[in-house]
């Protein structure tokens, strides 16, 4: 036996999973408070004690970490027009697992400098501009971020011609450039503002955050969860050199505060002679629902699906389930612990896998011009994806989530969302994926083989 | 030097699906010398504005095909200038307006709109080049 464990300190908990990587398998897993405020090693230590009570005394030969733990990598960006940079630096910090908590867009004024102060990001990631194209306003929003202070790293993936420029007038900063995340107008050039994002979280935050602790015990605290996950994944759809993966797939995890999809597809027109509108999708994507959760962010799911949709599937009253919601949104902490308030929760949770499924696929839309109909996509078709990977805290404690899931498939009422026609769905009950996604790192066979066993043995229908 | 290139940014207005001409004026501009960002078909007018602020482009040139040309460059002068475009030259060209009409009178209202030039069916690029050479003060 080699076993291995895989921590992920979440901003609650902290998750522990142990598993074989010799006969690849689950050993166990087990969770207990995250400590960050004091020693993030008590969690851990106890979170352990309850995995070896399982499983006996383990010898492991690798532990491994990912991290959403004192707030995750909290991130602010900051680039040229909505639709184009701006977006590509959102796109590119989800994809590098961060929280976005906001992007800007165009040139920074009193009250966002104001904002961003009162903020004190762990990344700023500055991008704005083309290469060759517009300087103007990422050099002054490099001007406004040097008026704030303050001692967060500053990512420049901006116009190359303003770069230099931008570092100057940082001066004093910890400033880094790297390659445009919009190199050409329509060009999404992730991957290396993502590498820099990922040198800085491994070099810098994670000791900013007391998790450098920890970090002495393990072999180090690779990624952030989200990472993590996105990692797992893909070695789902894609496989490795010697196993087959499933395919394409999305994955919800309807959380307390916000709503994580992820999609593994490269998302084009079924008809090649559809149009392709906006920016262009990234393979394995990532979208956060900010307003979108099952407890701090209650009612955003009422507020985005309405109350008497949601009432109706509930099967409760407009006003019941008006008052569930308050109380829910009171006391974050709830279960619910009547028929009543289970049913209002499951509502709950399928209208937010909607909306947010709904917010992350694409759309086509139709178009009568004079040469007859032209169809027109933008976003990710998602029509033909056949797994849908369910995970979060909320979803994985029901005996309905295979009733829940469904509300983010193709809806005959919303006929031009992209959403996956006919759907396996998988749940990740032994919550395990972020681990899987750590483990990849190192060994993808034994990873891929214990997600397979885990996520096909339970398709959510009980 | 990269930047001494003249930025265009080009594509076909409205619903017009008409891909070939606009093709052609992508590789006419950019063998004149000039950086050529090409929307394609289906343009909108924010999509114009969006891509030229990006760029920091010197010129928007609009092509149309089917006739709806005046409605759909509509108003694409006053977005520019709301948007800090206002020193963005507009030149728009095809078949912009319905049926048989004398150009002239085309031309002063595209003028009217806010558009530096228009240009009848069947201009040969080198015409369109001549005059971005002439208006961007490019050199030969």
């Amino acid at each position: 036996m080699k076993p291995v464990l895989l921590i992920d300190f979440g901003s609650t908990y902290t998750k522990v999973t142990a598993v074989d990587t010799d006969a690849p398998r689950l050993l166990g897993t087990a969770n207990s408070y995250t400590t960050v405020q004091t020693d993030i090693n008590n969690g851990l230590a106890d979170a352990l004690r309850r995995l070896e009570q399982q499983t006996g005394k383990l010898d492991f030969c690798a532990r491994y970490a990912c991290s959403s733990a004192a707030g995750g990598l909290r991130m602010l960006a900051s680039g040229l027009v909505p639709e184009l940079t701006a977006e590509a630096a959102k796109t590119a910090s989800l994809g590098a697992g961060a929280k976005v908590l906001k992007t800007y867009a165009f040139k920074l004024n009193e009250d966002d400098a104001d904002e961003i102060k009162a903020t004190n990001p762990d990344i700023f990631l500055l991008v704005g501009g083309t290469d060759g194209g517009n300087t103007e306003c990422i050099i002054h929003n490099a001007k406004v971020l040097q008026e704030i202070g303050g001692d967060y790293p500053i990512i420049l993936a901006g116009n190359r011609n303003a770069a230099r420029t931008c570092e100057k007038i940082l001066e004093g900063r910890e400033v880094h450039i790297t390659e445009n995340v919009m190199p050409s107008f329509g060009v999404l050039n992730t991957e290396p503002v993502q590498s820099e994002i990922r040198e800085v979280f491994l070099n810098r935050i994670i000791r900013a955050k007391g998790l450098s602790k920890a970090a002495e015990l393990i072999n180090g605290i690779l990624m952030p969860t989200p990472s993590a996950v996105m990692k797992a994944i893909r070695l789902l759809a894609e496989g490795t050199e010697t196993q087959k993966g499933v395919g394409d797939l999305v994955a919800v995890d309807v959380g307390g505060a916000t709503t994580d999809v992820y999609s593994v597809a490269e998302g084009l027109p079924d008809d090649p002679r559809t149009a392709l509108r906006g920016l262009p999708e990234p393979y394995v994507k990532r979208t956060v629902e900010g307003d979108i959760g099952m407890r701090y962010s209650i009612k955003g799911i009422v507020d985005a699906a309405g109350l008497k949709a949601t009432a109706e599937v509930a099967g409760l009253s407009e006003e019941r389930l008006a008052e569930i919601v308050e109380r829910f949104a009171a006391h974050t902490d709830l279960l619910p612990d009547d028929d009543e308030t289970q049913r209002a929760d499951e509502a709950l949770a399928s209208m937010a896998v909607r909306v947010a499924m709904t917010r992350h696929a694409g759309r086509l839309s139709e178009i009568f011009g004079l040469g007859g109909l032209q169809l027109v996509q933008t976003g990710k078709n998602l029509l033909n994806v056949e797994r849908f990977i369910v995970t979060g805290g909320s979803l994985i404690h029901t005996e309905h989530t295979g009733r829940i899931a469904s509300y983010g498939f193709y809806d005959e009422a919303d006929p031009t969302s992209l959403k996956p026609k006919r759907c396996e769905v998988l749940v990740d009950r032994s919550y395990i994926i972020a681990a899987m996604g750590l483990l990849s790192e190192y060994d993808p066979d034994a990873a891929l083989t214990i997600l397979k066993e885990e996520l096909m043995k339970d398709d959510g229908t009980k | 030097m990269e930047k001494q290139k003249k930025t265009l940014v080009i594509g076909v207005i409205g619903a017009d699906v008409h891909a070939v001409g606009n093709q052609i004026l992508y590789h006419a501009f950019t063998d004149a010398g000039f950086n050529v960002v090409n929307l394609g078909v289906m343009v909108s007018q924010e999509e114009f504005i969006n891509a030229a602020i990006e760029t920091n482009a010197d010129a928007i040139v609009v092509s149309s095909l089917y006739g709806q040309g005046e409605l759909d460059c509509r108003g694409l002068r006053e977005k520019c200038d709301e948007a800090g475009l206002d020193h963005v030259l507009l030149y728009v060209g095809g078949n912009i307006v319905i049926g048989k009409q004398p150009f002239d009178e085309v031309e002063k209202r595209f003028k009217a709109m806010g558009f530096d030039r228009s240009f009848p069916p069947g201009t040969p690029p080198e015409v369109d080049i001549a005059a971005l050479k002439e208006d961007l003060h490019v050199e030969d």
